[in-house]
């Protein structure tokens, strides 16, 4: 009773243009505020620097191959995370078992899993003598491109199968039945009405994978081998031979050399998603073309269960074991005396558990934030509301995955360190995790709102719907998935993070502590780095189900 | 020849059986409807025949073929969905030759049956538009032209008219139809709309509750309806109760409510059996003068008038206080007002009588 006069009130408010523009301004002042300005301020007050290796010719030439593979990397990582992706969300979305929501869940582990962590158990699982390379003389991939390769493949996997379940959870299915009684095979379905209209998440999944592709640094700097250099390893690189004793580099080339390539990245992945924006409204995967005999082979018994057993292979051999891989040991421990140890939270387990307590602390108001006030975001840049400025908004949006994490971190810290020294830590904590995390919320929702129809928006106004009642009546039933695979990304992903949370704070969060374990800060056994690995997986497996099965209910569909 | 035949189909979600143990055949060029109240299993049988699900038991047949584990694009289908289901992505040309194009047929043989069936629907100067631009009237014409256009030879449509205002929906009705015909398709038709049904299709199949309780044409339906269930979702109809007292060969005398005598045709009841009559509101006349007191003519007292235009409706208390609704023609009848005293005459043959039903009349009659 007393939640349906809250909602009356609401829905009364919000047809106060007032109260809505309230909204929207808070909306952005929040965006640029917390979100944009911290990371991008440093980068920018450092830019002056950037001329200064502008003359040096080595530098700038190694900037830019550096810069070359990073977006080479990038763009074929991307795609092959979309081409991987797609079936994996398409058996996950669409399949009956009951199995599939803990499939589900196994595939937000990679994002659980500290990226630095992540990047030692690839490191372990391919490179080392204690994983695949057991079998082999010498390691099967060393570090270097591929490995680097294998690892943005690993953790943009996640993303990208979160935010196509969410919108084909949210597709109207009525589209690709009809296209199966017009004669279509289900592939053929799929590719002709489906994927057209889900194409702006695939736009936004392929966005967010190709992003973090381009700043992950912690994670790639432990695989990238000597020889290889992305852009963010030879801002990392520029750094530690800055920071080495005696400097190998002045203050002002680390500096400059940082902010030409941030800036670089910046700029160039700006134009590229402005460009797939543009293309991808244009072009259209037409249907001009058709295989029947093909897509049909394609579509049926053999060829499923086939397409299915590829996509499950992948999905373990190449993202899930590896990335687990060094939670292994953890098995070995559980019949150790490391396990009751690690249970009565001796040290250091002491820490360990007062910093799993604050991630998930952190994690939650994290995400509760993000929603807030990335809500209102997404409907300004998903319905344009801004007019024009809604398309550099929304290119705006990605800019906090877009920088180098080194550079992000830097930068936050100015901000939020040596700039409002003041604020609590624990909200420095959480403002840095919002401004790394709110992207993914903000794009994977955007992206399901701009496929609702305008009209059905408005036909709710013409029936005398206000405007919050048309965002809880219409809106947030038909994106109700896509804005819970939001949430989990945010969650999942603050619950990772590292870099920022390093740069920002002294107060140590799980990846904090494990990233220590596993660097040999304080000695622990390989057993324990597994144990710690494991408890934080597996914690975070049991929430995530558990809010997956709440969240889906009881019928599917 | 595309005949569909169901043989002891059943489909249940959960514990709910939608569609229970149903056998139905559906000639070829029929225009044959599922008409039934909401909830009541249409849909789902029409998804069953589609090849959108699967049946739990039972066979379906296309033709002489064995279709159930044929998928929906085997099935020589068109299938228009409720809510049309056209593509947004694509204009007006685009949803139309989206079928002959995925059958991979070459560009002319697509760009000919394209104009033929937007000719046939009168689309055929909206090409470049999108759907959303678009009235109901022409989204519901362009979903039947897209099934048409993918070649269908059976037309299934899911309640094609229930979104469109009146007007529109009794222009297609008779579209609809006329095309069917003209296509020489079966056509199978879902609604709730006893009217509709009525006006369009060659047999109707009346379901409830997953289940069908009886096939025929909209005469035999409105004529000789098989239980009270249709007596009263076809044409409505008035319900008096009673005993029959009297079983001689074809006769019998059922006294109802009041001690009234009632004449009817006896179909096996015996003497003592508890009995509903279910006689439509159109076959009753009535008298201001003449006999009265004897069988099937009962005194009555008019307490309401409703001028329908071309029937008047009146709603008469019966001496014995049931109350039973008379429609006449407006302009070859009589009209009363109201409070006047009247005679109401009803004929045997009109009559039918069923057993009172174990659950009740209400419940029996029910579109719950
Ligand atoms: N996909 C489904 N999942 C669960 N129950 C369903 C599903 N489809 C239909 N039903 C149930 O089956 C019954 C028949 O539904 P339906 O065939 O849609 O009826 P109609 O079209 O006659 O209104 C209803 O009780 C409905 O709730
Ligand atoms: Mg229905």
């Amino acid at each position: 009773m007393r939640w349906k006069k809250l909602t009356i009130a609401v829905d009364r408010l919000s047809s106060r243009s007032s109260v809505r523009h309230g909204i929207y301004v808070s909306a952005l002042i929040a965006f640029f505020t917390l979100i944009l300005l911290p990371p991008l301020l440093g980068v920018v007050i450092k830019s002056g620097a950037m001329y200064g290796v502008l003359g040096k010719s080595e530098i700038v030439s190694r900037a830019l191959t550096a810069i070359a593979n990073s977006l080479i990397i990038a763009l074929i990582v991307s795609v092959l995370n979309l081409v991987a992706g797609l079936p994996m969300a398409w058996l996950i979305a669409r399949g009956k078992s009951k199995w599939l929501n803990v499939l589900d869940t196994i595939a937000d582990l990679p994002f659980i899993v500290p990226t630095a962590v992540l990047g030692y158990s690839l490191l372990l699982f391919w490179s080392e003598p204690a994983g695949l390379s057991a079998f082999f003389d010498g390691s099967v991939i060393p570090p270097g491109i591929l490995l680097v390769a294998l690892l943005h493949f690993a953790f943009s996997f996640p993303v990208v199968v979160r935010v196509l379940v969410g919108a084909l959870l949210d597709y109207k299915m009525e589209y690709e039945l009809a296209s199966r009684t017009l004669g279509a095979p289900p592939i053929t379905a799929v590719r002709t009405v489906t994927l057209e209209i889900i194409k702006p998440s695939i736009i936004a999944a392929f966005t967010l994978a190709f992003a973090r592709s381009l700043s992950e640094t912690g994670a790639t700097m432990m695989v990238a081998g000597k020889a290889f250099e992305n852009g963010a390893v030879f801002i990392q690189n520029m750094k530690n031979a800055y920071s080495a004793s005696p400097p190998l580099v002045s203050q002002a080339e680390y500096e400059g050399a940082a902010a030409f390539a941030s800036i670089l990245l910046i700029a160039l992945s700006c134009i590229i998603f402005a460009a797939i924006r543009f293309m991808g409204t244009r072009f259209r995967l037409s249907f001009q073309r058709t295989w029947p005999t093909t897509e049909r082979k394609l579509s049926y018994s053999k060829a499923v269960i086939t397409r299915n057993a590829i996509t499950l292979a992948i999905f373990f051999l190449i993202v899930i074991i590896p990335s687990l891989f060094v939670a292994l040991p953890a098995v070995e421990a559980l019949f150790t005396e490391s396990f009751p140890k690690a249970l009565t939270g001796a040290p250091p387990w002491n820490d360990y558990w007062e910093s799993i307590a604050r991630s998930y602390s952190v994690g939650v108001i994290v995400t509760i934030l993000d929603i807030i006030i990335g809500l209102p975001m997404a409907v300004v840049v998903a319905r344009k509301r801004l007019g024009k400025s809604s398309s550099i908004l929304n290119i705006l949006v990605d800019i906090p995955i877009i920088i180098p994490s080194v550079a992000l971190g830097a930068s936050l810290r100015f901000f939020w360190k040596e700039t409002l020294a003041y604020v609590p830590e624990i909200w420095l904590l959480i403002f840095a995790h919002m401004a790394i995390t709110y992207p993914y919320f903000v794009r994977s929702m955007a992206a399901a709102i701009e496929r609702i129809s305008v009209e059905l928006e408005e036909a709710s106004r013409t029936l005398g719907a206000k405007p919050f009642g048309v965002f809880r009546t219409i809106i947030f039933p038909l994106t109700k998935y896509s804005l819970f695979s939001g949430a989990i990304i945010v969650f999942t992903r603050s619950v990772s993070e590292t870099g920022a949370t390093l740069a920002v704070t002294d107060l140590k969060t799980a990846p904090v502590v494990l990233v220590n374990w596993v660097k040999g800060g304080i000695p622990v056994s390989p057993a324990e780095v597994g144990l710690g690995c494991g408890f934080l997986i597996v914690i975070s497996f049991v929430i995530l189900l558990t809010l997956r099965l709440i969240v889906r209910g009881k019928g599917r569909y | 020849m595309p005949d569909v035949r169901l043989v002891n189909v059943t489909k249940k979600f959960g514990n709910v059986v939608a569609v229970d143990n149903i056998s139905l055949h559906i000639r070829d060029r029929e225009y044959f409807s599922l008409l039934g109240p909401s909830g009541c299993g249409k849909t789902t049988l029409l998804r069953l025949i589609a090849g959108l699900i699967k049946p739990d038991s039972g066979e379906i047949y296309i033709g002489d073929k064995l279709v159930n584990d044929a998928p929906p694009e085997d099935r020589d289908i068109g299938f228009v969905f409720q809510t049309f289901a056209l593509f947004p992505h694509m204009n007006v040309w685009e949803n139309v030759i989206y079928g002959p194009r995925i059958k991979g047929y070459d560009m002319t043989r697509a760009n000919r049956i394209g104009h033929e069936v937007l000719e046939m629907v009168r689309l055929h100067e909206r090409l470049d538009a999108y759907p959303n631009e678009l009235s109901g009237g022409m989204m519901q014409r362009l979903a039947v032209a897209r099934a048409l256009a993918a070649g269908a030879k059976i037309l299934l449509l899911d309640e094609p008219l229930g979104q469109l205002d009146a007007k529109v929906r009794n222009e297609l009705r008779y579209e609809i139809r006329r095309m069917a015909k003209d296509l020489e398709l079966t056509a199978i038709h879902v609604t709730h709309d006893q009217a509709e049904a009525m006006a369009m299709s060659d047999r109707i199949a009346v379901m409830r509750k997953g289940k069908i309780l009886q096939v025929g044409t909209p005469q035999e339906l409105y004529t000789n309806p098989k239980n009270l269930f249709v007596a009263n979702f076809i044409g409505g109809s008035n319900f008096l109760e009673g005993y029959i007292i009297e079983a001689k060969g074809e006769a019998a005398v059922i006294e109802l409510r009041g001690g009234l005598r009632f004449k009817a045709i006896n179909r096996g009841m015996n003497v003592g059996d508890r009995v509903v009559l279910a006689i439509k509101p159109e076959t009753l006349t009535m008298q201001r003068h003449g006999r009265s007191g004897e069988a099937n003519l009962f005194n009555g007292i008019i307490k309401r008038v409703t001028f329908e235009g071309t029937t008047i409706r009146y709603e008469v208390e019966l001496e014995n206080q049931d109350t039973v609704l008379v429609v006449t023609p407006s302009l070859t009848c009589e009209w009363f007002t109201t409070g006047e005293k009247v005679i109401v005459s009803f004929r045997p043959e009109n009559a039918h009588v069923f057993p009172y039903p174990e659950a009740g009349l209400r419940a029996e009659i029910s579109v719950e």
